[in-house]
């Protein structure tokens, strides 16, 4: 379902994706693994039209991501990592756009999204405007969002982020039920070693944007002589802190705050 | 088409929720208009030029619609910070039509925004010698909405944060409301003054209101509709290249 050959992704000298190639097969869940700022979100912004590769080939159920954008995106849907919420409009209008964005049609789209509204609890405050809402609750309408088009490939990008043990444990559920039921294709990020080991098919772990192991949870504890995952992802990747710089959209989020007050 | 549509109106949404927005956005117009339209009335008419109220009020009405547009042209800078933009741009629809519904959105909220200043205008005094023109006056504002509708994207686009904000707002937006002839009449000025105003594209905008509202015109309405138009066009390309070429 996916084909990664030798991407590579290079801001200016800095190679935040060093040649990395995997493969990922119809229904399998995935799970792309590594410390912060090893390559995860860029890898999966290339996979989804928003980067361009500078090295490499990607191919999405047969298409060239770089060239069939359009028929590309149809088949994919993503939860990303930092917020991607209108916040000025409710929680309702939000799953609204998305689902005419996705062209999910009319009754679908509002049958779907009062289950999923439901689902994560957040139905009694569908009218609510987004910006209103905590962390935790964003965060869930995002993840609400991200399932209300049925798409062949789920891109998850540390989805679980903020969110409380309940949350998260619905949608792991929810994800290995589409997982199973509609055989959709998991792509997912995570830090939290448990999940990927327990939701996981197969993980590929990326460090200093080189894809350092590959394999089931299994293999990959066997390969290094360890008893969890949590333990061989720190043999594999060393217990050095990552710092990630503050991109230019973390500075303004923090700009905006002093300016207006959390207008947005 | 549906997708032009849901994006449209969630530029309308967000307009008419931000009321107080709404009340700021029309604070600066009618500073110019009663401050300076009445402040300055005395000198004018003794200059020989008329009411300069009447004068100026088409050009307040420019200047919201310059700004109101541009900056939701603009817009594309926080939805990019505040992530929504990578929502619309990983859908499945061609991002010309993402680029076309907010940029007509923008363009309705630029349209409102004027009517609301001219209705201002009304109340303060102001006289359009024709109130049949009114539909081309809204012509006029609408090809000025396009106009810097476009240009707001197309630097929108190329920006990656809001640090060169400040930067436009010095730069491009202030000068082309200056120097568009909004505040003063373009006849019978100096060379440089005279080029630099019929670089501006706002000043046939300007022109163009005043000839739809008052019956006068320096370039002639239909140069300053040809000028609006072509200019908005090929502007309007450029914008929707270089939202093509987003990258988040």
């Amino acid at each position: 379902m996916i084909h990664v050959r030798n991407l590579k992704k290079t801001f200016g000298s800095f190679v935040a994706v060093d040649d990395v190639s995997f493969e990922v097969a119809a229904g399998e869940i995935f799970a792309f693994l590594g410390p912060n700022g090893a390559g995860k979100t860029t890898t999966i912004k290339m996979l989804t039209t928003l980067l361009r590769p500078t090295e490499g080939s990607i191919e999405l159920d047969g298409l060239n991501p770089l060239t069939q954008q359009n028929e590309a995106r149809k088949r994919f849907g993503i939860v990303f990592q930092d917020p991607s919420l209108d916040g000025d409009l409710t929680a309702w209008e939000n799953m609204e756009i998305h689902g005419v964005l996705y062209h999910v049609p009319h009754k679908l789209r509002r049958h779907r999204s009062e289950e999923l509204l439901k689902l994560f609890e957040l139905w009694e405050r569908r009218n609510e405007i987004v910006k209103k809402f905590s962390g935790g609750m964003k965060r869930r309408l995002e993840i609400a969002r991200g399932f209300l088009h049925t798409p062949k490939i789920l891109f998850l990008d540390e989805p679980t982020l903020g969110l409380d043990p309940q949350s998260r444990n619905q949608l792991w559920t929810h994800v290995k039920g589409v997982n199973e039921r509609e055989n959709v294709t998991v792509f997912l990020t995570t830090h939290y070693m448990d999940e990927a080991d327990r939701v996981a098919h197969r993980i590929g772990v990326i460090d200093h944007g080189k894809l350092v192991a590959q394999g089931t949870p299994r293999e990959i504890k066997d390969r290094t002589g360890t008893e969890s995952l949590e333990e061989a992802f720190l043999a594999l990747t060393g217990s050095t802190i990552r710092d990630e710089t503050a991109g230019s959209a973390d500075q303004l989020r923090q700009f905006a705050k002093m300016w207006d007050g959390g207008r947005r | 088409m549906s997708a032009i549509y849901i994006l449209w109106l969630r530029e309308l949404k967000r307009y008419t929720r931000s009321r107080a927005q709404i009340i700021a956005s029309l604070g600066q117009p009618m500073l110019y208009l009663l401050v300076l339209g009445f402040g300055l009335g005395s000198v004018f008419q003794r200059a020989g030029n008329g009411s300069y109220f009447q004068f100026i009020a088409p050009g307040v009405i420019s200047m919201s619609v310059l700004f109101s547009s541009i900056f939701s042209g603009l817009g594309l800078l926080w939805d990019r910070q505040f992530g929504f933009l990578k929502e619309t741009l990983v859908a499945p629809v061609p991002r010309i039509q993402i680029m076309i519904g907010r940029t007509l959105g923008g363009c309705t909220v630029a349209l409102i925004q004027g009517l609301l200043v001219t209705v201002i205008s009304v109340i303060a005094g102001f006289r359009p010698a024709n109130y049949y023109a009114i539909p081309v006056a809204l012509g006029f504002m609408l090809l000025i909405a396009l106009l810097f509708a476009a240009i707001g994207v197309a630097i929108g686009s190329s920006l990656q944060d809001m640090q060169g904000f400040q930067l436009i707002m010095n730069f491009l937006v202030m000068p082309i409301f200056f120097l568009s002839g909004a505040m003063f009449p373009l006849a019978d000025q100096k060379v440089p003054l005279r080029i630099a105003t019929a670089i501006d594209p706002l000043s046939y905008g300007v022109d163009g209101l005043r000839s739809a509202l008052l019956g006068t015109s320096f370039y002639g309405q239909f140069t300053d509709f040809v000028v609006l138009a072509v200019l908005g066009s090929i502007l309007m390309v450029v914008g929707a290249y270089r939202f093509s070429k987003i990258e988040v």
